[in-house]
């Protein structure tokens, strides 16, 4: 049975004076706190903590764990994040305690086993991508995206060439946009057609000498491979621009085709989507991005270097944008991303991608039958369905499908996104799911179809909390506990 | 304002052209269509009277609980007065975006071009491909 206190605050189970542990009483001299700081150090009242015993805490955080769901749990097809299997071989060996307990302030000379993963990392990722000069600092994707475009202002910069515009498709993730205006550059949507691709004409009709990066996601967010990448890199090299690729779809490609072949001069990987390391959970994440040899200098700094059979971390880069991140990133999401690498090896890496889009067609050509996918019958790591026809006839939606997906313990795919899909439903199985998982997804799927609209709208029906008011909680979010019994 | 009356952008914006004391003036808002698309609303930005707002350009921003939209000028000229309220009741834009719902004003340059932009007809047209 689920404790029914499981959604209690710990300040509503709070009473004076409990104690998880008690201290004995001190033996040494007390002076009184008005005594050691200033004035305008105090506060005039405590904070308002919850008080309560350390049983208590246990339930309530071990519960509130229990009402997940996550890939350990549950099959995730949550398109555009790749929720494939998180290995325990690769967290087994990040906790051995030659690489956990490492301090970032530690001589070089003291760490040139972990210098030495990250260096091959490096080399590893450079050959994946065609792009040989890698920097494993950006904490995040996006973080990845941000560090790249400074790095194509910097090289900009230094060829005293003023380059103010940043494009990128309609289907683009949104963080590109925001990637962009953070570093300082304007950003221009560039349509799709209807098949999903790049508009052509409109590209054409946006390139001016004033292109500094044109941002492609390939494949894209709604999982097809945009045949036309080349010459598209081919149209913004002759303007004198750079093409990034957003390598969050790298599962389809990997050891298949490389970004620096089909023409990217930059790219980051998300190593919690491709290789596997543990999404979410407010973990540290990481971000490597690659660029050609032309762009390597202006890479954050440090980099590892190997000097003869030494490992070292590499400051004096004088053309470098700098450091985007303390210390050497997020390593222990690196050091998973290594054993993940190293366990499959070339031929095995080749294989995931091949499975990966073996499994988004299969289940692809169940869906269909169900939800029509407009983009066609075939596609790459995932692909996007479409309830825009059944919410006409029958006023369910994806969202309504979606949630009650959490009744029969499916994770939901993604919904509304891509925007370019009216009523989406982005699909994603990921290498590491069964046949009999993706047909019991399918007949589900098929059997909410067939519901009532009045219980779909109303679902989910089995979990704690069924549907938040997402738009008072955007609209007039409660951030704190005030300590007067209420949350603003 | 009625539907029929007004002017369209391809990126779902309005504009009514009137003439106010020997000048033209564009009251801009965004459609019934758009609105239903973008679903629930929870934030918007405005800009700030005196900006020189460009046909195509984007001018501020709506944000929805699905995602972040830029609102696009479907004029060229300069903002005279702003629905500074709107953005703290954004249910008006559901309940009147013809008329308590409008965002901007703009003192046109010439037509603005607002010749360029699409009638009633055409707009439906778009809708019923998109929709």
């Amino acid at each position: 049975m689920r404790n029914l206190k499981t959604s209690t605050l710990l300040f509503e189970l709070s009473k004076p004076a409990r104690r998880a542990a008690t201290l004995p009483a001190c033996d040494v001299p007390v002076e009184r706190i008005d005594k050691l700081l200033p004035k305008d150090s105090l506060s005039e009242r405590l904070p308002p903590l919850p008080e309560v015993s350390e049983p208590e805490v246990v339930r309530h955080f071990t519960n509130l764990s229990t009402l997940n769901m996550s890939v350990d749990t549950h099959f995730y097809p949550l398109g555009s994040c790749t929720m494939k299997y998180n290995s325990k071989r690769n967290e087994r060996m990040a906790a051995l305690p030659g690489i956990a307990d490492l301090h970032p302030h530690q001589p070089d000379e003291t760490i040139q086993g972990m210098l030495e993963l990250l260096y091959e990392l490096q080399q590893i990722l450079g050959e994946i991508s065609g792009l040989p000069a890698v920097s494993l600092q950006p904490a995040a994707g996006a973080h990845g995206e941000l560090a790249a475009l400074m790095v194509a202002a910097a090289y900009f910069r230094d060829k005293k060439l003023l380059r103010t515009k940043v494009l990128a498709p309609d289907s683009a993730h949104g963080t590109n946009p925001a990637s962009a205006k953070m570093a300082g550059f304007e950003f221009v949507t560039v349509k799709s057609n209807a098949a999903g691709f790049v508009d052509m004409e409109d590209l054409q009709s946006k390139l001016d000498d004033q292109i500094a990066v044109f941002m492609i996601t390939n494949p894209s967010t709604l999982g097809i491979f945009d045949k036309q990448v080349s010459q598209i890199a081919q149209l913004v090299h002759k303007m004198g621009g750079l093409i990034y690729l957003d390598g969050a779809n790298m599962n389809a490609i990997l050891g298949i085709t490389r970004p620096g072949d089909f023409g990217a001069d930059m790219m980051h990987y998300n190593p919690h989507k491709t290789f596997s390391g543990p999404h979410g959970g407010g973990g540290p994440g990481a971000g490597p991005i690659c660029v050609t040899d032309i762009l390597g200098p202006y890479l954050p700094a440090p980099v590892v270097e190997k000097v003869e059979d030494k490992f070292r971390l590499a400051y004096d880069r004088a053309q470098s944008i700098g450091r985007v991140r303390s210390f050497f990133g997020n390593v222990g999401v690196l050091v998973r991303a290594w054993c993940y690498i190293r366990t499959h090896g070339p031929e095995g890496l080749k294989a995931v991608a091949e499975n990966a889009v073996l499994n988004a067609n299969y289940l692809l050509s169940r869906v269909k039958h169900i939800l029509p996918v407009p983009q066609g019958d075939r596609c790459m790591h995932e692909f996007v369905a479409s309830a825009a026809a059944i919410k006409k006839k029958t006023s369910v939606s994806a969202m309504d499908l979606a949630k009650r997906l959490l009744d029969y313990g499916f994770h939901a795919p993604t919904v509304y996104f891509p925007l370019t899909v009216p009523e989406a439903m982005m699909i994603e199985p990921t290498e590491t799911e069964s046949k009999e998982t993706m047909d019991a997804f399918a007949e589900i799927l098929f059997r909410i179809t067939e519901e009532s609209p009045e219980l779909l709208h109303e679902a989910p029906h089995s979990t704690i909390i069924s549907r938040p008011d997402e738009v008072r909680a955007a609209r007039q979010p409660m951030m704190r506990w005030k300590g007067d019994g209420n949350v603003r | 304002m009625k539907p029929e009356q007004l002017r369209y952008a391809e990126t779902h914006e309005w504009v009514a052209v009137t003439d106010e004391g020997g000048r033209k003036v564009g009251t801009v808002g965004i459609t019934a269509f758009a609105i239903e698309q973008l679903t629930d609303l929870v934030h918007m930005v405005l800009p700030k009277v005196g900006k020189a707002v460009e046909q195509g350009k984007e001018f501020g921003e709506v944000e929805s609980v699905k995602a972040v939209s830029s609102l696009y000028s479907p004029v060229n000229g300069e903002v005279i007065a702003v629905n500074s309220d709107l953005p703290n009741r954004l249910e008006t834009l559901g309940s009147d975006p013809y008329g308590e719902g409008w965002m901007i004003k703009v003192a046109l340059a010439g037509d603005g071009g607002a010749s360029k932009l699409m009638d009633h007809a055409a707009y439906q047209k778009q809708c019923a491909a998109e929709g």
